[in-house]
């Protein structure tokens, strides 16, 4: 007789009605950073001293996290800027283990030493370390970062942790410097234990999402892949999308209607670096933020979270297009990106719309010319994906 | 300390793990490295599994454990499950002997 089951957290759920009020919480532990990168959307100097002051007390951040765990979450992500950076960020990694969370750390590795990866390696995170990967050379990542020295520092930090057999995954965003490096950086990836699947990569480049700096806006949208180009990367590994493509288009795809969200977010949510919860990491439209210095995660949970749930969208061109396109679910326009790109919550994105339009040819969904808001028939369009041949067959 | 599990001993929880109550259900996550086989890997425990483990709070044997137990459950083998369930969270180092 077995007395004890084996479960991982993902499955946590599986009872029925027993799901937990809150899976997951992500704090934004500092929007500071050691690096400088041509593209970041978030970050500020390291030694920023408004956003010293400003940031979360280590006090503050416990309380929070002893909210998780009461409201049964099993998860805490700690991201930044660059978390790493906090000096209290030992001290608030413990505390969330000691709660029996699993911690979720983005980082760069810069500042992964021989104590924190001891320290990983002892008491682990539950879950692989997340590393971006700006460039597989010092010339390249540090033409991104534009921090001398960074690359070596970060390739100490991985290899501290592959020492110690801390499990860790990278991943990267595509960028002028190291576009032609994405080989390099597969070939790397395969070596390393806990990855079953090629790196994780951004093509599109975010705006600054405080809406804080139109000058660097610009500069990050010169460095953006055309749909095209997207869909190239995208593609690259073509059997594997197919197939990966093949089984989501047959569960999720379908026009969503005028709910703002039909990601059903706020299951978790995301604290800013000053306490301001958001439905989803990214989301800053100040309408859609819960203050949780003020106030308790589990009211913001109860209370705050269903009246996002339940928002509707109301721009005409969106009722029009977005709300009526069977191809929403494969598209990554979303509040979040709809607010960061034009400063309200429900527009039609052009590069998201181009780049879904191309996959959806690309995957056999639609011919040339065709709207994904067009098309009556498209359960049975999905019916049709090629398996075999990525050329449209309709 | 370890050795064969003996009704005579006295078991809590190890300091290697946290456990968790959520929704009546008892979570083990493990808070040090070696506990699961995997990495993301967190326990439960079944009915028979969470009586016991309520009661084992380091300061009763295992015989006082069991004979709390067979006042609730009347008829059952209740020696049997509660040295099976501790070896097999002994084995695991999620339950320690303390004295
Ligand atoms: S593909 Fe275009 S119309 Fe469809 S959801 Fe995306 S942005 Fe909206």
């Amino acid at each position: 007789m077995g007395y004890v089951e084996r479960i991982s957290s993902d499955k946590f759920e599986r009872w029925p009605g027993k799901a937990s009020m809150l899976r997951r919480l992500d704090f934004e532990l500092t929007e500071r950073c050691n690096n400088n990168c041509i593209h970041c959307s978030i970050n500020l100097p390291a030694d920023d001293p408004s956003a010293l002051e400003r940031e979360l007390s280590a006090g503050e951040v416990r309380r929070m996290l002893t909210e998780v765990a009461a409201l049964g979450g099993m998860e805490a992500r700690f991201t930044g800027g660059e978390p790493l950076l906090r000096e209290d960020f030992e001290e608030l990694y413990l505390f969330a283990r000691r709660l029996g969370l699993k911690v979720m750390i983005f980082t760069n590795g810069r500042l992964i030493d021989r104590r924190l990866a001891d320290l990983f390696a002892k008491i682990p995170p539950l879950i692989p370390i997340e590393i971006t990967v700006y460039g597989m050379h010092s010339d390249s990542y540090e033409d991104v970062t534009r921090v001398k020295g960074s690359f070596a520092q970060f390739r100490r930090g991985l290899e501290l942790l592959r020492q110690r057999n801390v499990p860790f995954a990278i991943k990267t965003a595509l960028l002028p410097p190291n576009r032609e490096e994405i080989d390099e950086l597969e070939s790397f990836a395969a070596d390393i234990p806990w990855m079953d699947a090629p790196p994780q990569r951004v093509v599109f480049l975010e705006k600054r999402c405080r809406r804080d700096d139109p000058e660097k806006d610009r500069r990050i949208e010169a460095m953006r892949l055309s749909p095209e180009e997207a869909l190239a990367v995208i593609t690259r590994r073509a059997d594997r999308y197919r197939k990966e493509m093949y089984e989501f288009c047959g569960k999720f795809l379908g026009p969503p209607g005028d709910r703002l969200f039909p990601c059903g977010a706020g299951h978790g949510g995301s604290v800013d670096a000053y306490g301001r919860l958001e439905p989803c990491l990214g989301l800053r439209a100040p309408e859609l933020t819960y203050d949780l210095r003020n106030g308790s995660l589990k009211e913001a949970v109860l209370d705050f979270f269903p009246r996002v749930r339940v928002m509707r969208a109301s721009n005409a061109e969106y009722l029009r297009r977005c709300a009526r396109c069977f191809l929403k679910s494969l598209c990554d326009q979303c509040p979040a990106r709809s607010w960061n790109e034009t400063g309200a919550l429900d527009r039609p994105l052009e590069f998201q719309c181009s780049l879904t339009h191309l996959q959806a040819q690309w995957l056999g969904l639609l011919r040339p010319g065709e709207h994904g808001w067009e098309i009556e028939d498209w359960p049975s369009r999905i019916g049709h994906i090629p398996r075999e041949n990525p050329s449209c067959r309709l | 300390m370890t050795g064969p599990v003996s009704l005579e001993k006295i078991y809590a929880p190890s300091d290697d793990i946290v456990a968790r109550e959520i929704e009546g259900e008892i979570i083990i996550v493990p808070l040090t490295a070696g506990i699961g086989n995997i990495d993301d890997e967190l326990f439960t425990l079944n009915e028979t599994g969470r009586a016991v483990w309520k009661l084992l709070d380091g300061k009763k044997s295992l015989r006082q454990v069991t004979e709390e137990l067979s006042e609730a459950y009347e008829g059952a083998e209740i020696d049997q499950d509660v040295l099976g369930f501790v070896s097999e969270l002994a084995k695991r180092r999620i339950l320690v002997e303390v004295s």
